[in-house]
């Protein structure tokens, strides 16, 4: 999702290929801003892009330029000037590095995919499934361009996902329709729909084969790998480039698992990452656990672009289910029991927790977690306090000196 | 676990040699000679300053000095600290979590909960029966609770951080100092002055918010043993973390010493490991 760090980490012959499916990406917005055609949806990542691309938007995620900026290190020079205009610096830093830069009128986007800025929106559409913040930053948005904002308010913190859930999303996004199709132009075309959902479930059938080959010992790749290879996922899923990539991907894991080779050379420890990556810090996470000869085989993170819900006969529905049956909606109990089956399929010996200071919603080490699930699980569990974007709240030295501690305690017991 | 190795050395050829523990910490760097035995021959503390790599090797060679042994009679250095990666001479590096849990767990070698309160951080560390961390946690990234925090107030206050023990023993009556931010609790401390509390009793009140932080970090169960610098300056914080356990709390002898000692043991040990 980044814009890639360079790192002693093992590249990929499908990188050429990812840069190329995330440059069309960028490229067909730019074009599409500057012919006034087709229209631009601004979209919340984990919300209903497919409806979108169904009804002929190109869609673009804020959320994924947050990300960019926190890879780039850009996010630490435009969080305080959203901070200076009242969203503080508490609440999520994807919000104020991305309005920042808005504010600043500067993206890297420019330099990294040659386009004119970051695209204007016709319509921003929003899902509440991560957060509140996602709502009040596309308001913030809706105020600048004048452009409808309109969303889906979903449950949260359930312990399962019932029908009666699924029905309300369902309804709220067929609730959408009128004003996409407004600002479209275009009336929806149920099998277009089927179409795009179908290309999303076989790119999250595929975002799940790839994750899965990490449960090979040793794993051919790491977490730190998945957060640059996961960006079709986000933003290109429900399009037929999305599948190929993971394709030519798929095959190149499958060859890395059959010939053993280690992403992480003489990998003695096998660890999940719980919660936001540190995007600032990535290249040197990496490396720091290259040194300690631990990969992070899994992670509630990348594991979240996994929708097996999405049903091409059934596209509201199954786009509601998929859309709130993600982690984050659940309550604690199953949140455990999640983590408690990647732990025993990936052979995990030990859970890294991110508490991410801005992001209390992906943060799940607040409720004591991490202590009943190291007294469940018998594998110890580490909280490191940090932040997705802003590196004000993180400190190297405690972190560094916490992982070094948690390998200790891996090798010696 | 014979952490002494009694009896088991004999005509090992490691009778000849000696290990060292180099501690470089945020506020003083440590550095300690121990013998097959285990025995601590010699250290020496002084400012980390900012030369992390000349400064740990001049402690060394004070160590060294007062030890009455030669560089080459060292088998092994093993560093420890935050300034760890900067000691040229280490053979080793191991974090100052395990290296205090090591040190302790000599002096006290049973399951236990560990605490160590720094210069710039604060750790709970478990460990069971045989020596083995269980778990662990730093402070959040907060200085309120560690040697930084004393520093800042005793600065306020106009003291100097050897007087805190002694002022806080006077003490008479309880203050309470609520806040966990070292900039909150200065502005507290004004209050305080401002409505006419004493000095000693402010001085107490620091030593039972650092506690309270502690408290907040884990529910410190068992044996307690603290250690680190802080509390070599200030035992009065084993006595403050005692009464509100209700427990006996355990001091290793020089707990400002115990990282680099521990560093030291896990030197020993692998030399006896072979």
């Amino acid at each position: 999702m980044g814009l890639g760090q360079s790192s002693d980490r093992r590249e990929f012959s499908a990188t050429k290929k990812l840069k190329q499916v995330m440059a069309q990406h960028f490229q067909e917005l730019d074009q599409a801003v500057k012919r006034g055609s087709p229209k631009v949806a601004w979209c919340t990542s984990v919300g209903p892009a497919e409806l979108l691309r169904a009804m002929g938007f190109l869609v673009y995620f804020p959320e994924n330029h947050g990300a960019v900026l926190g890879a780039s290190r850009k996010a630490m020079d435009y969080i305080p000037v959203a901070n200076a205009l009242g969203y503080s610096p508490d609440i999520c830093s994807y919000l104020t590095s991305d309005v920042g830069a808005y504010l600043r009128r500067e993206t890297p986007l420019v330099q990294t995919y040659g386009i004119s800025g970051v695209p204007k929106p016709d319509v921003l559409v929003y899902n509440t499934n991560q957060c509140r913040d996602v709502q009040d930053w596309f308001h913030f948005y809706g105020r600048e361009f004048k452009v409808p904002v309109i969303g889906i308010t979903s449950p949260r913190g359930v312990e399962e996902v019932t029908e009666a859930h699924v029905k309300d999303v369902a309804r709220q996004m067929e609730g959408l329709v009128p004003t996409l199709e407004q600002v479209s132009g275009t009336k929806l075309d149920m099998d277009r729909l089927r179409h795009v959902v179908g290309l999303s479930r076989r790119c999250s059938d595929l975002w799940k084969e790839v994750l899965e080959t990490a449960s090979a010992v040793p794993s051919p790749w790491t977490f730190f790998d998945h957060t640059i290879h996961m960006g079709p996922a986000v933003v290109a899923r429900g399009t037929q480039e999305a599948v190929d990539y993971y394709e030519i991907l798929l095959k190149e894991l499958q060859e890395r698992v059959k010939n053993g080779v280690a992403a992480v050379e003489e990998e003695r420890h096998r660890l999940y990452w719980e919660g936001m990556p540190i995007w600032g810090k990535l290249r040197d996470l990496a490396n720091l656990f290259m040194r300690l000869h631990s990969c992070i085989v899994a992670s509630t993170y990348c594991n979240s672009w996994i929708f097996t819900d999405f049903d091409p006969d059934d596209p509201f529905h199954s786009m509601a289910k998929a859309y709130t049956n993600i982690f984050i909606c659940h309550a604690e109990g199953w949140k455990e029991d999640y983590i408690e089956r990647i732990v025993n399929q990936f052979q995990i010996d030990g859970i890294l927790f991110h508490d991410a200071k801005t992001c209390p919603n992906n943060s799940n080490s607040r409720y004591s977690m991490p202590q009943r699930l190291q007294k469940r699980l018998g594998i110890p569990c580490l909280v490191i306090h940090g932040d997705l974007n802003d590196l004000r709240c993180y400190s190297e030295e405690q972190a560094v000196t916490n992982i070094e501690a948690f390998v200790e305690q891996l090798e010696e017991n | 676990m014979n952490t002494k190795g009694e009896g088991r050395i004999h005509g090992s050829g490691l009778e000849k040699f000696f290990w060292a523990g180099v501690d470089v910490g945020a506020s003083t760097t440590k550095a300690v000679v121990i013998d097959l035995e285990a025995t601590m021959r010699g250290f020496h503390v002084q400012r980390s300053g900012v030369d992390y790599a000349g400064g740990s090797a001049a402690c060394l060679e004070k160590a060294l000095e007062k030890a009455g042994v030669s560089l080459e009679s060292l088998s092994c250095v093993v560093s420890t600290g935050y300034g760890r990666y900067n000691v040229p001479m280490a053979k080793r590096i191991k974090t100052e979590i395990s290296c205090h849990m090591k040190g302790c767990y000599h002096y006290f070698p049973h399951a236990a909960t560990i605490v160590d309160i720094g210069g710039q951080d604060c750790k709970v560390i478990r460990v069971d029966e045989k020596g083995r961390r269980v778990a662990f946690r730093m402070n959040r990234k907060c200085a309120a609770g560690t040697g930084a925090f004393l520093e800042e107030v005793a600065l306020r206050l106009g003291l100097d951080i050897s007087q805190l023990d002694s002022l806080a023993r006077r003490s008479t009556r309880k203050v309470q100092i609520g806040s966990y931010c070292t900039v909150f609790t200065s502005t507290e401390i004004l209050t305080l002055i401002r409505k006419g509390e004493k000095v000693e009793d402010i001085v107490r009140g620091l030593f039972d918010s650092v506690v309270q932080r502690i408290l907040e970090m884990d529910p410190l169960d068992g044996t307690i043993v603290l250690t680190g610098g802080v509390v070599e300056h200030n035992p009065v914080l084993a006595e403050a973390l005692g009464e509100r356990l209700k427990t006996n709390v355990f001091i290793p002898p020089h707990p400002q010493l115990t990282g680099a000692f521990g560093a030291a043991l896990y030197g020993l040990e692998e030399d006896r490991a072979g």
